[in-house]
């Protein structure tokens, strides 16, 4: 579905990313993991279209990207979740969710401004839409809240639910568990496996906590100083003497690893 | 079982009445506008025709300003070059309000936006820079195009007509106004209600998630700057109706402080607010007025000479003072007041 | 005279006209650098000072030298009242905010003038020579060169004072960041305030010099607004940089004055601001980041 074609990216003279191919299989979750500082959240702006990179390309399903900015990207079915949440205070839940649903609804300033048909009914559709992913990631209880009252974990999960609203062929998440206490993680763990089999969404995902990467991937790509140093399945990485190297310095993600 | 049965059949049905009853405030309360004139004296009505023209205003920056995050100091001059399209097509061309009204909206569009543009495309303070240097820009053609604006002495508008009814007394002129303030009141409030609202708010909070979502941001920005200049034009356009002349002293850079303090008092953001802090800095200076005739019967003061700079010593307090204590204005204290309220009676 | 002879007549007096200009931006940028504050008050701040400046020389009878130094302490009073009132409560705030907080102030301060000192002109003391200055066949009018000459020994005294002084440090260190500042064990309130200092300095000094060359009004201040204008598209990066703005401005001006009616010198500095936003829209010198996210 995401084909990430050797993408180099420096800033100033220092490199972010060299030589970085991640192809993200349909209807497949792939996991992009790596020490602080290894390039994964700047690879998601590569994607997204944020930073150019002075190589490489990216395609999505079959259509070559890389120069387009990232409103189209999100017309052409790409979502994403930041890793510092990204919301809009001062809105409700089912807000939030519902700007998610710029790229396909229609209505312009004039058809808006007179509550012209076409707009009421868009709006009365996107209500129904905003119902349905409210369903499916549970958000139904804090539906009217404000989202800054929010725990963080249901605010991460809010998030996500925009970008689902905007049934996007990709879904980029940097790291949505982040922060989380164990029993969120394995909520959003069995949100993410939802996302992927009742929405059939490819899922492109950024997580440390490596309980979940293992349990959830399909595949994994493994970034060091920028740098891919390993990829396959979760089996394969985990036994993958470079990696326990590259991991080294953070003692307890290795153990869990372990576990 | 049957306790969830009654929540869903009577959760809507609340909600539908709760709807209904807006719906029933709203009729009431455009009732009552409709009667004002039977109700209060002349001069009164002759400040709601001013105070319907400052609503509009308020709400084209609102859009920019409270919405979007586009911050104009520029405004005041886009309400001018509403009210000069007006003076100019009617002395050189004698064209009816109902062409000359909506060109001004779009003329001050377009004066908006060939300002506006280059400084949309980035983000920061550029817009800010170039909304100032509007207003200084139009505030100088406004004066030195001598020949089409007739410079500092202005030029006379006749009342706006339709067939042979002349819009010449405050009450006829303020119901010309009025019409015009329900429709962009409602206008402004469906488009944030709607998609392109969304995306105006979306740019204001975080430009960046914005472009993920697919919001096009300079589009938008363009868009928004675009509407809250067509709402200056026609509040200059009405303005000149109301005035009945135009000269480029209602257009210094003191109308556009007073447009920002309106926004900033009734709070940014919100429709309501607009309305309220349009409310407030039109009373206010008339409350002024009063209050140094009061000084001079009883006190013996003469505090005339001094309004115009304490009207602008007090709108500038007024901008600080909110910003600092109360940044989301009269609209969110009248909200908690009515929660209050509402809690009260439960 | 030959057109050429004219155009660089013109020239040095407009740049010596500039030198105010740039002991203005000197004041604008470094609020901007302990706090990154853009000061839209600092004309009225200047004129405010060219009153007090008034009232002590004239209506107090001081004489322009302790009138001075009144004006010089009224001024650095006023702002200290104001970073701590109105600017301090500020932070953190989108920089929007801030930049309306400055603009409401200058209303203020605009409207207090005007209260207490009338909308009209009023005449202060002569502290700059008429008498003109010759270089070679050009002329350039006595204050302006007067006036320029103590805006270049300001603006460098201060400069080297930024540069050598412990004060200085932590300026610098500030701007560079504020928790580095902090980590450094600088006390960035303080340093906020002192930038407000030396700005009140910088304002009372362009404000008197300037009330001497033109003429005393509660709209000597809007100049500092195209001032404030040009120096931000100038990049606000380097000091050296917002001098040449201010020395640009006052060329300009008069270049505007050589081939245009003079009333069209009052808008030149926004037309220039216009045309390199169409040009170049990031500013003139502004560097080019990728932005984080
Ligand atoms: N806009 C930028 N300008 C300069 N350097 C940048 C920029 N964005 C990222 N970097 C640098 O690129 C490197 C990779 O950062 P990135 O945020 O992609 O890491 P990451 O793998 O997401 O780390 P973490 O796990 O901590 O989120 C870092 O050294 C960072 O400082
Ligand atoms: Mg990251």
């Amino acid at each position: 579905m995401l084909d990430i074609e050797d993408i180099q990216l420096s800033f100033g003279g220092v490199k972010a990313l060299s030589g970085v191919t991640v192809n993200a299989e349909t209807g497949m979750i792939t996991s992009v993991i790596g020490p602080n500082g290894a390039g994964k959240t700047s690879l998601f702006n590569v994607i997204s279209g944020f930073y150019r990179p002075q190589k490489g390309r990216v395609t999505l399903a079959g259509e070559d990207i890389s120069s387009l900015k990232p409103h189209q990207r999100a017309y052409r079915g790409m979502a994403r979740t930041f890793q510092n949440i990204a919301l809009f205070h001062g809105m409700t839940v089912a807000d939030n969710i519902k700007l998610g649903a710029h790229t396909h609804l229609k209505s312009g300033i004039l058809s808006a401004g007179l509550r012209l048909p076409s707009t009421r009914n868009e709006e009365a559709n996107l209500d129904k839409e905003a119902d349905e992913i409210i369903d499916l990631l549970e958000l139904d209880k804090v539906r009217n809240d404000q989202v800054e009252d929010l725990a963080y974990g249901l605010q991460k999960r809010v998030e996500m639910a925009r970008a689902l609203i905007m049934r996007p062929k990709i879904l980029l998440l940097d790291e949505p568990v982040a922060g989380m206490n164990r029993e969120e993680k394995s909520e959003m763990s069995r949100f993410v496996l939802r996302v992927k089999n009742d929405l059939n969404t490819t899922v492109l995902l950024i997580e440390h906590d490596m309980s979940m990467v293992m349990g959830i991937s399909d595949a994994i790509v493994v970034l060091s100083f920028g740098q891919p140093i390993a990829s396959g399945t979760p089996d394969e990485v985990r036994n993958n003497p470079d990696v326990i190297k590259a991991y080294l310095g953070s003692v307890d993600e290795t153990t869990q690893n372990a576990a | 079982m049957s306790s969830a049965i009654d929540q869903s059949s009577i959760m809507p049905a609340k909600k539908a009445s709760y709807v209904t009853d807006n719906r029933l405030w709203l009729v009431i309360f455009i009732v009552a506008l409709a009667g004002l004139p039977f109700a209060l004296p002349g001069y009164w009505i002759f400040f709601a025709g001013l105070l319907g023209i400052n609503i509009i205003a308020s709400h084209g920056l609102n859009i920019m300003m409270g919405y979007t995050g586009l911050l104009s100091l520029g405004h005041g001059a886009f309400v001018g070059v509403g009210a000069y399209t007006v003076a100019i097509l009617q002395t050189n061309f004698d064209l009816p309000f109902w062409i000359t009204i909506p060109l001004a909206g779009i003329i001050a569009t377009v004066i908006g936006i060939a300002f506006g543009l280059p400084s949309l495309r980035i983000r920061g303070l550029y817009l800010v820079i170039a909304t100032l240097a509007a207003q200084f820009i139009l505030y100088f053609i406004f004066v030195h195009w001598e020949s089409v604006t007739n410079s500092d002495v202005g030029l006379s508008v006749a009342p706006a007509e339709i067939f042979g009814y002349q819009f010449n007394t405050e009450t006829r002129i303020y119901y010309f106004i009025l019409a015009f303030v329900i429709a962009s009141t409602i206008f402004a409030r469906n488009v944030i209600r709607s998609r392109v609202g969304r995306a105006f708010i979306a740019i204001r909070e975080r430009d960046l998630t914005a472009q993920v979502l697919g919001v096009e941001i300079v589009w938008y920005k363009l868009l928004s700057f675009g509407l809250g200049s067509f709402y200056a034009g026609i509040a200059g356009a009405l303005l000149a109706y109301f005035n009945r002349f135009v000269n480029p002293e209602q257009f210094e850079l003191m109308l556009s402080v007073f447009f920002l303090s309106a926004v900033i008092v009734g709070g940014m953001g919100s429709i309501l607010g607009a309305i309220l802090g349009a409310v407030f800095v039109t009373l206010l200076p008339e409350f002024l007025r009063e209050a140094s005739l009061l000084a001079a019967h009883g006190l013996g003061i003469d505090l005339s000479s001094i309004l115009t700079p304490l009207r602008e010593t007090i709108f500038g307090l007024i901008i600080v003072g909110f910003l600092i204590l109360e940044p989301r204005g009269l609209a969110h204290l009248w909200q908690r007041a009515r929660r209050k309220f509402s809690r009260a009676r439960a | 005279m030959s057109p050429l002879q004219l155009f660089i007549e013109y020239s040095i007096v407009g740049i010596a006209a500039g030198g105010i200009y740039a002991l203005i931006a000197l004041g604008i940028i470094v609020i901007f650098k302990a706090s990154h504050t853009f000061n839209f008050a600092m004309g009225e701040m200047m004129m405010l000072s060219a009153y007090f400046f008034y009232a002590a020389s004239v209506t107090f009878a001081l004489g322009p030298a302790l009138g001075l130094i009144v004006a010089m302490i009224g001024s650095i009073i006023v702002a200290l009242i104001i970073e701590r009132v109105a600017i301090r409560p500020m932070l953190g705030r989108p920089f929007i905010a801030v930049v309306m907080v400055t603009f409401g102030i200058g209303s203020i301060l605009r409207g207090i003038v005007g209260m207490v000192w009338g909308p009209n002109e009023v005449q202060i003391p002569s502290i700059l020579s008429r008498s003109p200055i010759f270089l070679g066949d050009i002329f350039v009018p006595g204050k302006t060169a007067r006036g320029f000459a103590i805006a270049v020994i300001l603006v460098v005294a201060l400069i080297a004072y930024l540069r050598f002084s412990r004060a200085g440090v932590a300026l610098r260190a500030a701007a560079e960041s504020a928790t580095t500042a902090y980590s450094m064990g600088i006390n960035v309130r303080n340093v906020v305030a002192f930038a407000w200092v030396i700005a009140a300095i910088t304002g009372c000094i362009s404000g008197v010099l300037m009330a001497n060359i033109n003429t005393l009004t509660p709209h000597l201040g809007l100049v500092a607004l195209n001032v404030l204008s040009v120096v931000i598209l100038g990049g606000l990066s380097s000091i050296s940089g917002v001098l040449v703005a201010g020395l640009i401005i006052g060329w300009l001006e008069a270049i505007t004055g050589l081939y245009l009616p003079t009333e069209f010198r009052e808008i030149t500095p926004y037309v220039l601001v216009l045309i390199v936003l169409l040009v170049r829209p990031t500013g003139l010198f502004g560097a080019k980041e990728v932005e984080r996210i």
